[in-house]
């Protein structure tokens, strides 16, 4: 059976990845733009997309802009970043309804990519740079958005257990730029790093939904004009990684302490033994039949969440939980038990066919949403490689026992990271 | 029998079977998806603290939290965890407990007549235990510490607890650690026999499922199992003040950034079917046209730095409250409530018949995107059906809303009585 068909183009700098599917009663544009992790660059790439949602050439003004989108039966726009390892992704997306469900059956979808492009390549300009104005205020929002991850105490300790653990490491870097040098950005500079970007960023556009394949290639051909450009290979991040285990403990007033555990995996998304790891990780804490969940909170009753991810291509597996300050060292005993017991292979072939069998439900639900499709398929097109799911799943259903503990051996324990709660007591 | 409904403009059919113990199922088929959503819902909820028990005379009232407690303990059986058995059929199951009903679900990409077979079943047969209700306890006692820390929780609860003098929704969802410390085996089995009956309940199914065979096989399901009628249950009804009951509160928070909400208590909260789809929809766009991302409104607020990204508006109704929610993170949470408040009350110089048009073209097109999720088809369509409304009504409904009607909505729901402050800021 094909789940996807996923048909892909070349337009000069772009790869276009159109995908034809019925079941939506909106067309998903989705752009992406990567390129390396630098502390010099970080920042500027978190704030120009935000300037570029603030006016084009043809609207230069805010409002008019937005008014323009609800006139396009609400077409959302939205830009956010996200780190791939240790790669920069910027995401503008973009979801227009498909005029056959409307009473009013003018045709959206040229309009919506044109949008799209004018957004993304024709911004507002004053003097060759972004209007001052907006990048002001796109830059006390930034500071905003930086800050506001304090306040959310469960991205928070995440947060500070990545800085820990990967300290002098691009890994490091928050997503959405350093805050210290935010304020020292002017609309020249910015537009020199967007400028740069477009010139030299890996580019792809995603196109989901009901659309005639070769409408969109014109309309891509007409709209979206870029220079070809070399694509910086893909490397893998360092393998074979022994860290030297480390605890670190912050205290903060706070109800309930948030432990998270940072492990090396030594393996990312291209290696052969990347299906092992997702199915360790799916027995480890991935699921509520976990080793994780069974453990921490249906046996001790430690803790409402109890679960671990995996970073595909940092490499690196992270454990998390929120508790009783007063548990914590009961909490971290159970959870370097069951790693312990997922490393001394303490799983049956049950366990491992329930666990693939999650996985696959998971990746098929995935894929039922325009926005899970888009980045499951750049899951591929970020490594440049060609995984397509029916690949990607017989890959989860081949994974042996021996497999998994053989995973399991290269995965250290890196940082124990506690954000120690007051317990309310103040 | 099964009576399929069309609905044309969206292109889509739903199918309806009421079971001879009164349960209703209601089947969307959706060609093209991988999975299959099914929720299994009770109108039960946590303002239903006060009722009387079936087969009983007086009037009892319950431990805070005791709905959402339930909803943790169901999953719970004599050989084990229902999530198990979910998973080991491929699927993932949940569940919520929101003011007004109590949620069970499933999706599945295989095994679906299996896993729905679980739904149903286990959902129908509690298992409650003194050991296993204690051992619950610290379970979600670190859920409600969870929350507790949660600064946007504590914005939106703060919000409820100023509107509502008398009414159980200013209860927080999940109770306090000392409420549910009163929660025993038997509180839990009262609370059950007497809201779980099918006859209180609804069954949605929506994926790329053969509508009558899906349908049939809960109605064999159900004949299996004994139910006998049930009589309407009786809830408290509490009699609750027109305006709100506090102006303003202020919570101080280990934060960075202050937050700010202010509220706009709805004024007569009985209305159901057409009338409130009809009445929501009014406030909705009222609301969009009001401070919607394209509204002068917000691009003032944004312009003085008042509001960012975060700053958001909704309209919940339900029978018996119902609110507006207007706001976000700010730096000036003081000078924000004074200007949303001002442009609440000054509400009708700002919706014309112009802004009215772009913002109920936005709300098509967003009930649009809303139907590509399964989840939000299956969960609204519920609510809509215990406030006798349907879902697939919304579009009809938008396109017939007039200027008048919305400015019968702002002179009758919008005066500074019913509004009211509630902020978070930094303890330091």
């Amino acid at each position: 059976m094909t789940y996807v068909n996923e048909m892909k183009s070349k337009h000069g700098g772009i790869t276009a990845h159109i995908v034809k599917t019925e079941k939506f009663k909106t067309v998903s544009l989705t752009f992406k733009m990567l390129a390396p992790l630098t502390k010099e660059l970080v920042t500027k790439r978190a704030l120009f997309p935000h300037v570029l949602l603030r006016g084009t050439e043809s609207r230069p003004k805010t409002a008019d802009l937005r008014s323009y989108f609800d006139e396009l039966y609400g077409t959302s726009v939205s830009a956010d970043l996200t780190k791939k390892g240790e790669r920069h992704v910027i995401t503008f997306r973009l979801e227009i309804p498909n005029e056959k469900y409307l009473k009013d059956r003018t045709p959206l979808l040229e309009k919506g990519l044109q949008l799209l492009s004018e957004l993304v390549f024709s911004p507002a300009l004053e003097n060759g740079a972004f209007l001052p104005l907006y990048v002001t205020q796109e830059k006390r929002t930034l500071k905003q958005r930086i800050q506001a991850v304090y306040d959310d105490k469960m991205r928070y300790s995440n947060l500070r257990l990545v800085q820990e653990m990967c300290k002098s490491e691009p890994y490091a870097l928050h997503v959405n730029g350093e805050f210290d040098d935010v304020e020292h950005i002017t609309p020249q500079d910015l537009y020199e790093a967007y400028q740069k970007a477009i010139r030299e960023d890996q580019l792809d556009l995603y196109v989901i939904g009901d659309v005639d394949t070769d409408q969109v290639k014109t309309a891509v051909d007409t709209y979206f004009k870029t220079e070809e450009r070399e694509l910086q290979p893909f490397e893998r991040s360092a393998a074979n990684e022994q860290p030297d285990p480390k605890e670190v403990i912050d205290e903060e007033d706070v109800k309930q302490g948030k432990l998270n555990i940072g492990f090396r995996t030594n393996t990312t998304y291209t290696d052969p033994d990347y299906p092992a790891l997702q199915v360790f990780n799916g027995l480890f804490g991935g699921f509520s039949h976990s080793k994780l969940f069974i453990n921490v909170r249906e046996k001790a009753s430690l803790a409402y969440y109890a679960a671990s991810r995996v970073e595909s291509f940092k490499g690196l597996l992270m454990v998390m939980s929120g508790i009783e300050v007063k548990n914590y060292k009961q909490a971290v005993t159970i959870i370097e038990e069951q790693f312990q017991a997922m490393q001394n292979g303490d799983f049956s072939e049950d366990d491992i066919a329930q666990t693939k069998a999650v996985i696959k439900n998971q990746v098929l639900e995935t894929i039922d949403t325009a926005y899970g499709l888009a980045e499951f398929l750049y899951q591929q097109a970020s490594a440049q490689v060609e995984i397509p799911i029916e690949r990607f799943l017989d890959n989860i259903e081949k994974v042996t026992k021996e497999d998994i503990i053989n995973v399991g051996k290269n995965i250290k324990l890196d940082t124990t990271y506690f954000l120690k709660g007051t317990g309310g007591a103040s | 029998m099964t009576k399929p409904i069309n609905f044309e403009q969206l292109q889509e059919t739903l199918y309806h079977e009421k079971m001879a113990n009164g349960l209703d199922v209601y089947v969307l088929p959706k060609q093209g998806f991988n999975k299959t959503y099914a929720v299994f819902t009770t109108k039960y909820g946590s303002i239903d603290n006060q009722f009387v028990p079936l087969n009983k005379e007086e009037m009892v009232h319950v431990p805070d939290g005791i709905a959402h407690f339930l909803e943790h303990k169901l999953f719970e059986k004599a050989d084990g965890d229902v999530f198990q058995d979910f998973s080991k059929q491929g699927a993932s199951a949940n569940a919520f407990t929101s003011f007004t009903r109590t949620a069970y679900l499933f999706s599945s990409t295989s095994n679906v007549e299996k896993n729905l077979e679980t739904l149903v079943d286990f959902v129908q047969d509690p298992y409650f235990t003194e050991k296993s209700v204690e051992k619950e306890k610290g379970i979600i006692g670190q859920e409600i510490n969870m929350y507790d820390d949660n600064p946007d929780w504590r914005l939106f609860f703060g919000l409820i607890e100023n509107m509502y003098k008398d009414h159980p929704v200013k209860i927080d969802i999940a109770g306090t650690v000392e409420s549910i410390s009163h929660i025993t085996k038997d509180l839990l089995y009262e609370c059950y026999e007497t809201f779980y009956h099918p006859s209180n309940m609804l069954l949605f199914i929506v994926g790329p499922a053969d509508p009558e065979a899906v349908i049939s096989q809960v109605r064999e399901n159900q004949e299996k199992k004994p139910f006998t009628d049930q009589p309407e249950i009786k809830r408290e009804e509490v009699q609750e003040q027109e305006a709100v009951f506090r102006r303003e509160q202020e919570l101080k928070m280990n934060v960075q950034g202050s937050k700010c909400l202010v509220g706009l208590k709805a004024k007569d909260p009985y209305k159901t079917g057409q009338e409130l789809l009809k009445h929501e929809l009014s406030m909705n766009l009222m609301l969009e046209c009001l401070f919607g991302k394209s509204s002068p409104h917000y691009g003032d607020l944004y312009d003085k730095g008042y509001i960012d990204e975060t700053f958001s508006f909704d309209y919940t109704a339900e029978y018996g409250f119902g609110f507006a929610s207007v706001g976000g993170d700010t730096p000036e949470p003081d000078k924000l409530a004074d200007e949303l408040k001002h442009m609440l009350l000054d509400a009708e110089s700002a919706v014309t018949a112009e802004k009215l048009d772009l913002a109920r073209k936005k709300k098509i097109g967003s009930f649009l995107k809303a139907l590509n999720s399964p989840e939000y088809i299956a969960n609204q369509f519920t609510r809509y059906a215990f406030l006798d409304m349907s879902l697939f009504d919304v579009v009809t409904v938008l396109e017939q809303i007039t200027l008048d009607d919305v400015k019968r909505v702002i002179e009758e729901e919008i005066s500074e009585d019913r509004l009211t402050v509630c902020k978070v800021v930094p303890k330091s």
